[in-house]
């Protein structure tokens, strides 16, 4: 084996733990100062739920995205600094990506900005999922149920989570931002230094912390940057904003978050295994971290994720005052959806009832260990899912009226049963989208995402 | 010891969360003030899946795995999801308020 040089430390500017979730611009700022290799984002997350991968809609806003994306592409590309966003969008699919992708061709015309821009795809065609699951390459991540050809017809928006694969070939062909669909979120960090041969366990590892910027910082903030220096053995960890610091715990602890196992935290290709990793407090709320092995799997897997519709909501908002009828509510909400479904009869059999009794158990639902409330007052959201959003808005609007006027036992209250905060009282809440793919699929080729250089 | 009053995890934990851990698990995370709790509980495996089975009255199986992290002298447990997240009927998209029961933890 050649003898290798050795590296210089590698410098990375993380700036916000999603896309359009803000940063300072003097903790930016202080952390262009530092002369970065590299600008990165991660603008992805499954948090907010499956409406978004299915609806094609960002949850993030689209002028805090374009502030972000404005001042991390101006000074990239004005310092000759890579620019790397993964996940565009929030979710990654093909709408995603072409809704920020929209945004930096605005931003590039607007600033007079030329440079190339990389663009990776993670849209999965549903016949490479419907293929690899016949030669028995697709398995079900925990609690998840073995997929199904028709679980993956009835699906929309199939995404692949890339790896740090696509990113290398778009930085070796000369990209000089980059925004790719659904990824990995550290592999828009570790990919350049994997690619100048970095330890890709610790690039992997800085990267799993740099995506959430200075969340793991302590104060922890979605909304502020958070700098990471890469070097041959370890990496370093600080806080750009005087009010915030990295300490052993802090970073430590965001090793726990969100995720079932923290010594080893599985992505695509294989997995980090953080089980000797040490945290050191090297002074100026910095820590540097050591001991991140990346050990790679047996097959190369990617994690899918897709989503089917599931209805149309409408609902409704009411509150509870009556002790009488508080003593009572379940019994009172289950006649009410018995007296519904009669009146209806087929007009409901498609539809279906929640009832979120807040002040009971509203947030925990079967969870909830009491089973009795005390409270004075509920609130009740009164959630219809049918199969059209006038058959969901109808079957809620007779709901909502039953509810109101229905004579449970021992009613003194012969007025109304709900206060109504808002009129109108009943809103129509658009489609319903449920997970439908969330599983392993193995690849034979990890940089087969479709990759593009457009010249701005 | 048996004459000695149950201590209240509330007492002894610095932070007490939950959250989701990809759409079909709820992790729960028990970090320790004191290295020498965080050790009594590892050593007597006062957090076993039975107990937090029956603390959010689930079956014992849905109880994935519970993990001692020593950096942050935590524990971890994580939970099979009732359902998905924003599947309908779901209560709470992020996880992040499903923690309350371990509040009653005593020991």
């Amino acid at each position: 084996m050649e003898k290798r040089k050795k590296l210089p430390p590698f410098k990375i500017l993380s700036t916000t733990a999603i896309l359009g979730y803000g940063f300072p611009e003097s903790s930016f700022k202080k952390g262009l100062s530092k002369k970065p290799d590299l600008i990165a984002a991660d603008a992805g997350s499954t948090d907010p739920g499956p409406y978004y991968l299915g609806s094609g809609k960002s949850f993030t806003n689209r002028t805090a995205v374009k502030r972000d994306l404005r001042l991390m592409i101006k000074a990239g590309v004005e310092r000759n600094i890579p620019v790397i966003i993964g996940s565009a969008g929030g979710s990654g699919a093909r709408p995603h990506l072409d809704w920020c992708l929209d945004i930096v061709r605005e931003i590039a015309i607007e600033e007079k900005l030329h440079f190339k821009l990389g663009i990776a795809k993670a849209d999965i065609k549903k016949e490479i999922v419907l293929k690899a699951l016949k030669r028995g390459k697709i398995l079900p991540l925990p609690f998840v149920s073995p997929l199904t050809p028709d679980v993956v017809e009835e699906s929309e928006n199939i995404v692949a989570q890339m790896g740090v694969e696509p990113f290398i070939k778009l930085l070796e062909a000369g990209a000089q931002v980059i925004v790719a669909g659904r990824s990995y979120d550290p592999a828009v960090f570790a990919a350049l230094p994997i690619l100048r041969g970095y330890d890709p366990g610790l690039a992997l590892h800085l990267g799993k912390i740099l995506e959430c910027a200075a969340i793991a910082a302590t104060p922890g903030s979605g909304s502020d940057c958070a700098f990471g220096t890469l070097e041959e053995n370890s990496f370093i960890l600080e806080a750009l904003s005087a009010e915030r610091k990295f300490t052993p715990e802090s970073a430590a602890a965001h090793t726990l978050y969100e995720k079932s196992d923290p010594y080893h935290l599985p992505g695509p290709g294989g997995s980090l295994d953080l089980t000797g990793c040490k945290f050191e407090d090297i002074g100026q709320g910095r820590v540097r971290v050591t001991g991140s092995k990346f050990v790679p799997s047996d097959g190369y897997w990617l994690k899918l994720e897709g989503v089917h519709l599931a209805g149309y909501r409408s609902i409704s908002v009411a509150g509870v005052r009556d002790p009488i009828m508080i003593g009572e509510i379940d019994e009172i909400l289950e006649a009410v959806e018995a007296r519904v479904r009669d009146i209806l009869g087929k007009d409901s059999e498609g539809s279906r009832f929640y009832f979120h009794v807040y002040g009971k158990n509203g947030v925990m639902g079967e969870l909830e260990p009491v089973k009795k409330t005390e409270s004075h007052e509920l609130g009740i959201v009164i959630e219809v899912v049918g199969p059209t959003q006038a058959e969901a808005d109808a079957v809620l609007a007779l709901t909502r009226s039953v509810l109101l006027h229905y004579g449970y036992e021992g009613r003194l209250a012969t007025a109304g049963n709900l206060a109504f905060p808002f009129s109108p009282s009943d809103v129509a809440m658009g489609q319903v989208y449920e997970f439908s793919i969330y599983h392993l699929m193995e690849v034979s080729d990890p940089a087969f995402f479709p990759i593009k250089i457009e010249e701005l | 010891m048996k004459s000695q009053a149950k201590r209240s995890i509330m007492k002894i934990a610095r932070v007490i969360r939950s959250k989701n851990s990809g759409p079909y698990e709820l992790t729960l995370d028990i970090m320790f003030k004191d290295r020498r709790d965080y050790e009594l509980f590892k050593k007597k495996k006062l957090i076993t899946a039975g107990k937090i089975a029956a603390l959010y009255g689930v079956d014992k199986s849905d109880v994935l795995k519970i993990i001692y992290f020593e950096p942050s002298q935590a524990i971890k447990i994580t939970l099979k999801r009732k359902i998905p997240s924003g599947t309908p009927g779901d209560t709470d998209i992020y996880g992040a308020q499903q923690h309350a029961p371990l509040l009653n933890l005593k020991f």
